[in-house]
């Protein structure tokens, strides 16, 4: 696996499999934070401390396979070009903090992307697996495989009293945290995620945009993830998660259907029309993109599109963002040049459909 | 693109600025940016760290701006491991390792309770070959909540099971016990 692989295609291979309840979450994350016992953390370890965890992780994990998981790929930070990092972030293998990390930070990616371990982040290792759909407890079995295949080798540091020990006081305890994306449309439409999101805040869970902390929800794309990590062990985290995102799901399924019931021609025209300006326009916005692809995905859900593949709003979410832009067209490029190479390559990705 | 001020660097902040009716594009790199003063803002606006920083300053609370430096002064306690103060700590709002947590230990209650819905104490994965002891530890203070249950319940054939493995895990105990004095 080499890195231009995990460059190219916007779409990682396990988005292209449809999971339980794919028609409104995208996806199910699990994301383990672990430190080594002995050496301080990244913030205030020295460069020479950091390179040799950097090449551990080289030395003893390169090319290993794990479980389902094929050919883990090394990537150094320090080896990409900035717009290269970007695609990495983009596609969520890395976060925009390793990215800014260059000296001794890397990640392992698995062929499928399923996997990735960040190296040298804000802990040492961040381990994020992610499976497509509702699939929450699957996802943590499967991390917690991957954590236990990891501990053979490394000494964590853990206590008795405040499990993992991580450098943010936020993490520390089962330095896990539990998400999933979830497409909330007809929940936006309604306004009715406005008074959603304050009882969800109550019950120690957070909803951010996509892209994490700070972000807005582009595109009606929510993240739920738990705030809490220490305390509660992680199939409770995973539980409390999963009993308020199926709520979500019951609730968003709901209000489409009243929304079709009340104001189905409305909800058409606005579907076809956002089809129309993806297919057409020769400028777009990015904020307009992922309003226009998020009422094309409900139309696609509705069973309005035919024709149109469910994942292209994942694909095309990620492929009309800056860093991959800027990637396809191997220069740095302007915010009006952006522009109009996004409109471009929805248009071609359309007609790809047709 | 180049920035317009070193025409080194490539331009990363693209923004039109308006000055008396006249529009202006401007292109610039982050360096020049900072140095002309184009960014009014700190690059990670304000971030999950402020709003710790801020939780963490509950000690000096209450405390006259003097108290509080006397107070930080006399009592800032140092990690042996990575130097970090708890002072440092407090503004940045992370720990610089492990050593950290049993040097700023007495501290810590109090902002893990905060941050974590008053819980300070850890009740999940344990790992594998380094929690020995505490997994059989873990294991025994489920069977004995399961046991309380079952009793309340008044499932006693069931509870009487659980009170069997209880014993024989302890039983293992004084086994290897026996063993290390041997």
């Amino acid at each position: 696996m080499t890195l231009q692989q995990f460059m190219n295609e916007a779409i990682s291979p396990w988005m292209r499999k449809d999971g339980p309840d794919s028609d409104i979450v995208l996806s199910s994350r699990i994301r383990l934070a672990r430190n080594f016992a002995n050496v301080p953390y990244p913030i205030a370890a020295d460069p020479k401390e950091l390179e040799e965890i950097r090449s551990f992780f080289k030395e003893k994990y390169e090319g290993q396979d794990f479980g389902s998981y094929k050919d883990l790929a090394f990537v150094s930070i320090r080896d990409l070009s900035a717009i290269e990092r970007r695609v990495l972030v983009e596609k969520h293998l890395i976060s925009p903090l390793l990215a800014k990390h260059s000296e001794a930070a890397a990640v392992l990616i698995s062929e499928n992307e399923q996997v990735s371990l960040m190296i040298n982040e804000e802990d040492h290792i961040r381990l994020q697996l992610y499976l497509p759909g509702f699939q929450l407890s699957e996802a943590l079995q499967q991390a917690f495989e991957f954590d236990d295949w990891l501990e053979e080798k490394i000494n964590y540091a853990f206590d008795e009293t405040r499990g993992y020990l991580t450098s943010c006081p936020t993490n520390v305890g089962t330095g896990m945290r539990a998400s999933v994306m979830m497409h909330l449309p007809a929940l936006v439409l309604t306004k009715q995620i406005n008074r959603m999101i304050p009882a969800i805040n109550q019950l120690g869970l957070v909803v951010r945009g996509i892209y994490g902390e700070g972000s807005e929800a582009q595109g009606n794309i929510f993240q739920i993830s738990n705030q809490i990590t220490l305390g509660k062990s992680e199939q409770d985290i995973v539980a409390d998660l999963q009993s308020v995102v199926k709520q979500l799901i019951e609730q968003e399924r709901y209000a489409r259907q009243q929304l079709i019931k009340q104001s189905g021609d409305k909800l058409e025209d606005r579907i076809y029309r956002s089809y129309g300006v993806l297919a057409y326009a020769r400028i777009i916005e990015s904020k307009e993109a992922a309003t226009c692809l998020s009422n094309v995905r409900l139309g696609i859900d509705l069973g309005l599109l035919k024709n149109v593949s469910r994942n292209i709003l994942n694909e095309l979410m990620i492929l009309t963002q800056p860093g991959f832009l800027q990637h396809y067209a191997k220069k740095t490029l302007a915010a009006s040049e952006r522009d109009q190479l996004r409109a471009s390559l929805i248009r071609q990705r359309l007609q790809l459909e047709q | 693109m180049q920035c317009q001020e070193c025409h080194k660097r490539p331009a990363t902040l693209h923004f039109t600025q308006i000055i008396q009716g006249q529009k202006m594009e401007v292109h610039v790199c982050n360096v020049c940016a900072k140095e002309k003063g184009y960014m009014t803002y700190p690059e990670d606006g304000y971030s999950l760290h402020h709003l710790l920083s801020g939780l963490f300053n509950f000690d000096t609370s209450g405390l006259t701006s003097t108290h509080a430096e006397n107070y930080q002064q006399s009592k800032d306690l140092q990690c042996p491991k990575c130097e970090m103060t708890f002072s440092q700590f407090k503004q940045i709002g992370k720990f610089g390792c492990a050593v950290c947590y049993e040097t700023f230990n007495e501290r810590l209650d109090p902002i893990f309770r905060r941050v974590h819905a008053g819980n300070i104490k850890h009740n999940g994965k344990i790992p594998k070959r380094q929690g020995g002891d505490l997994h059989k530890k873990k294991q025994l203070e489920d069977l004995k909540l399961h046991l309380k249950k079952l009793i309340e319940n008044e499932e006693f054939e069931e509870a009487a099971k659980v009170r069997d493995q209880i014993r024989a895990l302890n039983q293992d105990d004084d086994h290897s016990e026996a063993g290390d004095q041997s």
